[in-house]
């Protein structure tokens, strides 16, 4: 494409995304999947979900009815037996390993109950770290993130010498400096108090609202669950 | 991204520093130690093929007669015929108490030596004519410079550096000369180009037998077997050097499990992480190996003198002292360290590898569970039963090699569920709960030691194997001095005549005096000395057979029948009752087989009249002098004062022995000297297991200290459970270490030495080893149990804090 030709290229932008908005376009598009372990009964019978851009989600659902189950697919941590998952326009049934490893790296951020730091890494490094991966590092926005999170005197020490809200607030941090397009939270307050809780989802709630992502959070709890845009319960291996 | 992910990697060494440590130094004990031996081959063998090269020996058909030295006459009739032919005379020469190989070459035919050019184009030249013409000139390696320069009866010495330490040469009139032996050839070599119509071997000299460069005795042949053994010593510390790389990767990448899993999950694929372990390994293996080469480097360095010194002595073979450093050596090192270390990873890299990416952290999935055990005790089974089975079927050294290396590997396999028994056995025994959470504890603990524990068993095995080989050998060796040495004074006369004037002025004044009569003659398995010998009854009583026929002396001192040595009766396989072809025309039957250890060459002993119609005028020089011992060292005095006589050629036997035992000492300083150094490797590769076992050990005792154990308590059971496992497999090693005996004396050594020795045991030894082996795990386990008794409580709370 030409210099000249940039009034096109707005134009053709601006057009594709009113095409989107107009046909309702998801992020994350979870479409009659089912999942089935090796020997054992199906988890997921038949599930359908939604997330658009800029949208909070809470995935509740009794324990063992499949939530982290289907966290894991989202994340394309794990393939499923059946119907699809599109992730901004995606179809994460058509990739190898490597395209899935690729779609973690650029696209999505995850949050796990154990928050699944690199031990021999040290706080700012972890920080960084999958920003780096993704090479989109941006060291103003990880300073400002630091801050955000209340980590900035902790950059030099190493995970196993921090407390748990400080772990998964490193881990919170690591998952959006990476700016995703879509944050995936298991249970990310399950190990903590709650008053480590209350900051914890504070922060990652407004850090959300900030870069514009979409955020799928499993809980138990009716309280946090609460506090999304949108909830929905897992049962029976359907969306109730 | 693949710099962040290798940063993630490498961080994990820069926490477990001491983890990289016990890497690089196992990478480097593996390496090192199979260099340093594969040095010490190399330049032996680079020796031998430069003292070749150096003769030109080895490269053209020779000409010999088995019955003894050629005469001029045929050597003539040859050239004549059109034969072209170069004469070679050669002999042991003694100066200065060191007996030296007198090579004579017929300057002018001979192919041309590098020696010879050499010095006649050195500074100092001379004219070449000088070399034939009296006095001549000797030409020798700088190492006899010294030994040479203070004798005053031999010709000029030329030095060069192109000869083989211990090779006089010179030409052939100046040796006839200095060998006594005017007129005699040892040897013909048939030199290239030979004319078409000259007339064939057997009509001008049919007594004559050609032989192929192939099949002319070759020292590189005869010592293979010492190399072998060297080589399966060097293998071995390798194998226990790399269960250190072994357990140390597998701990590694266990402890990495979480960090691997992670960054998957950030999205880094296994192909890309794979690669990158894969390079990180090289790269370490090219760090330890570098080390490794160095430490093998002095290694070498320190023990070829004393391989030289051996096989010197042993097989009169050339090899210098000295060791350099070669390129392709270093290469091989490097390669060996980098294909040893990805040996022992692989596994562990595979099972990474093919690591579900979703699936609960735990060091415990890692580790073996009893399934696999079952599996590599069966493993162990078949490989023990397929060594043996491999030497019963086929035999011989290499198959020697098979049964030490499946019996050595298979019981390392069978150990851990070997210990797995007992110490359930134990377990049932216990009563009380803390008894029986510590037999329980530690065979949880026995995946991750098992691998320490097998290199101790492999070193123990090998150290109570080598040193009863070894004691077995000297207690053999020194009563069959004591048989062999008859004699209380040996006498070497400078000719037959002054021979004759000693032994008529000792003959009165001791019991008996026994001519030591020999000549060389020539064995399709090699050379032959075949020894005269007068009736004494010494001999009758002391000869050491190892099989004899019921009128052994008697038929031998009649002149009809022959003696030989074990070497000769191996190798030959010819036994009591076997007919021996001394030359074309005398064959005997054999009486009696004798043990001759320490000697290469075949050996045979017949009457003195026998000898005298074999091999007529074969001179007499030597002889034994039997006298009451009280009385040798003043009658050697007086002999030397009386004759004039140096030192050296007036032996008493208490000398005699002392410089056998000294060789034979030599003989194993080297593989004692591994020995000792395999023993440190396994003792190292405990107290990094325990070490590296540590950080998995919290979890596992914090429940019991927050039940009531005291930490002195626990420091005190970490002890117990090293030394415990460090006995019970001491106790595994015995049984082990003795059948590598029987191996090594009655398979390895027959093959490579050919005697084969009778297996002594030596129960204090093993008691000292066992202390030595109880001191080193306790040593082992101090660091873990102090570090146990000094662990702050938060620690072990931490346990509880987070389950990660
Ligand atoms: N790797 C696996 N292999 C076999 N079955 C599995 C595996 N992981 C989960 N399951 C089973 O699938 C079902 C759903 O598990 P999942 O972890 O998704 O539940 P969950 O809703 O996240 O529960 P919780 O609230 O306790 O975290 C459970 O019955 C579980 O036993
Ligand atoms: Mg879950």
């Amino acid at each position: 494409m030409e210099p000249g030709d940039g009034l096109h290229w707005t134009v053709w932008i601006s057009a594709a995304n009113s095409w989107k908005k107009r046909k309702q376009i998801m992020l994350l598009t979870i479409d009659r999947v089912q999942k089935t372990y090796p020997g054992g009964r199906p988890v997921l019978r038949d599930v359908s979900l939604d997330l658009d851009q800029g949208q909070t989600l809470a995935l509740t659902g009794e324990s063992g009815s499949g939530k982290s189950t289907l966290l894991n697919l989202a994340a394309a941590l794990d393939s499923f037996d059946g119907g699809e998952i599109t992730l901004d326009g995606t179809r994460l049934s058509t990739l190898d390993d490597a395209g899935r490893a690729r779609l973690r790296r650029n696209q999505v951020s995850l949050v796990f109950q154990q928050f699944n730091l690199i031990p021999s890494l040290n706080v700012a490094q972890n920080l960084s770290f999958h920003a780096r991966l993704a090479g989109v590092e941006d060291t103003t926005w990880n300073s400002h993130l630091a801050e955000r999170l209340g980590l900035s005197d902790l950059l030099g020490r190493f995970p196993e010498n921090l407390s748990g809200g400080q772990q998964q607030r490193v881990a919170i941090g690591r998952a959006m400096a990476a700016r995703p397009n879509l944050l995936l939270a298991d249970e990310p307050t399950g190990n903590l108090d709650e008053t480590a809780s209350e900051t914890v989802l504070d922060l990652m709630l407004s850090l959300v609202a900030d870069t514009g992502a979409a955020l799928l959070l499993v809980t138990h709890s009716q309280k946090i669950a609460g506090r999304l845009d949108r909830q929905v319960k897992l049962s029976g291996g359907r969306i109730q | 991204m693949t710099w962040a992910t290798v940063q993630a990697l490498l961080s994990h060494w820069r926490v477990h520093r001491l983890q990289l440590a016990t890497l690089l130094i196992g990478i480097a004990l593996a390496t090192g130690l199979w260099s340093a031996v594969q040095a010490i081959n190399a330049e032996a063998r680079a020796s031998y093929a430069r003292a070749n090269a150096q003769l030109a020996v080895g490269q053209f058909d020779e000409l010999r007669d088995p019955s003894g030295p050629i005469p001029m006459s045929r050597y003539v009739e040859l050239r004549r015929a059109g034969w072209q032919v170069a004469a070679v005379l050669e002999g042991p020469y003694r100066v200065g108490g060191r007996t030296l190989r007198l090579m004579g070459v017929d300057m002018v035919a001979y192919p041309a030596l590098p020696a010879v050019t050499e010095a006649e184009q050195s500074a100092e030249a001379t004219e070449p004519a000088d070399m034939l013409t009296a006095p001549g000139r000797l030409l020798a390696s700088p190492e006899l410079q010294p030994l040479l320069r203070g004798q005053t009866n031999l010709p000029p010495v030329l030095i060069t550096s192109a000869l083989p330490p211990d090779v006089i040469l010179t030409d052939i009139g100046v040796a006839e000369r200095l060998l006594n032996q005017p007129g005699a050839i040892s040897r013909l070599v048939v030199l290239p180009n030979q004319p078409r119509d000259r007339l064939p071997l057997n009509q001008i000299a049919p007594e004559l037998k050609r032989i192929s460069p192939t099949t002319q005795v070759d020292t590189a042949r005869l010592t293979d077997s010492f190399h072998l053994n060297l080589s399966a010593f060097g293998l071995l510390s390798f194998a226990v050097g790399l269960f250190i790389v072994n357990g140390t990767v597998g701990l590694a990448f266990a402890q990495r499990r979480g960090m691997i899993r992670t960054l998957r999950a950030l999205g880094v694929s296994m192909r890309r992480l794979v690669w990158l372990i894969l390079t990180e390994l090289t790269v370490l293996a090219l760090i330890g190996g570098s080390l490794g080469l160095l430490l093998g480097f002095f290694l070498a360095g320190a023990l070829l003198p004393d391989v030289a010194a051996t096989l010197r002595g042993l097989y009169g073979a050339p090899v210098t002292g000295q060791l350099t450093l070669q390129p392709k050596w270093v290469l091989a090192g490097l390669a060996m360290a980098v294909f040893g270390t990805l040996l022992a990873s692989g596994h562990a890299l595979w099972r990474l590898s093919n690591m579900p990416l979703l699936e609960g952290p735990g060091v415990q999935a890692w580790q073996s569970n009893s399934r696999a055990r079952h599996i590599t005790a069966a493993l162990g089974l078949i490989l023990v039963v397929g060594g043996a089975f491999a030497y019963i079927s086929v035999g011989g050294l290499v198959a020697g090699f098979v049964l030490l290396a499946g019996l050595l590997t298979g019981a390392a396999l069978l150990l851990p569920a070997l210990l797995a028994t007992a110490l359930s056995a134990l377990a049932r025994t216990a009563r009380e709960p803390v008894s029986q959470w510590v037999w329980s504890d530690m065979r949880a603990q026995l995946p991750g030691l098992s691998l320490a524990l097998m290199a101790l068993l492999l070193a123990l095995a090998a150290n109570i194997g080598v040193s009863t080989m070894v004691s077995s050998f000297r207690l053999t060796f020194v009563g069959w001095l004591d048989q062999r040495l008859t004699a209380e004074l040996y006498v070497t006369a400078r000719d037959e005549d002054q021979a004759r004037e000693i032994t008529t002025w000792l003959r009165p004044q001791v019991d008996a005096i026994l001519p030591i009569r020999n000549v060389e003659l020539f064995h399709e398995t090699g050379p032959l000395f075949l020894y005269g010998v007068v009736d004494d009854p010494v001999y009758r009583q002391h000869w050491p057979l190892i099989a004899s026929t019921y009128s052994v002396w008697d038929d031998v001192m009649a002149g009809n029948a022959v003696l030989i040595n074990e070497q000769l009766a191996r190798r030959a396989s010819l036994w009591p009752g076997d007919e021996l072809k001394l030359s074309s025309k005398h064959y005997l039957p054999i009486a009696g087989v004798y043990s001759d250890y320490g000697n290469p060459t075949g050996q045979a002993i017949v009457s003195m009249a026998q000898l005298d119609q074999i091999a007529p005028g074969a001179e007499m020089r030597r002889f034994g002098v039997r006298m009451p011992p009280e009385g040798a060292t003043a009658m050697a005095q007086n002999v030397r004062e009386q004759f004039a006589l140096s030192p050296r050629v007036v032996v008493q036997q208490a000398a005699m022995k002392a410089q056998s035992r000294a060789i034979f000492e030599k003989t194993f300083v080297v593989t004692s000297a591994l020995n000792v150094l395999t023993l440190g490797v396994a003792g190292f590769a405990i107290l990094t297991s325990l070490l590296t076992l540590w950080t998995q050990r919290l979890p596992q005792i914090a429940p019991v200290w927050a039940l009531g154990l005291n930490r002195a308590q626990l420091a005190r059971l970490e002890l117990l459970r090293s030394v415990l496992l460090a006995a019970l497999t001491a106790c595994l090693a015995l049984p082990l270490g003795l059948v590598l005996a029987w191996v090594l004396l009655a398979v390895t050594n027959v093959q490579a030495f050919g005697w084969r020795l009778p297996m002594f045991l030596f129960p204090w030894d093993w008691l000292w080893l066992f202390v030595l082996t109880l001191l080193a795990a306790l040593i082992a386990a101090a660091l873990p149990a102090l570090r146990m008794l000094r662990l702050p409580p938060a620690d072990l709370l931490r346990v509880f804090a987070n389950e990660r």
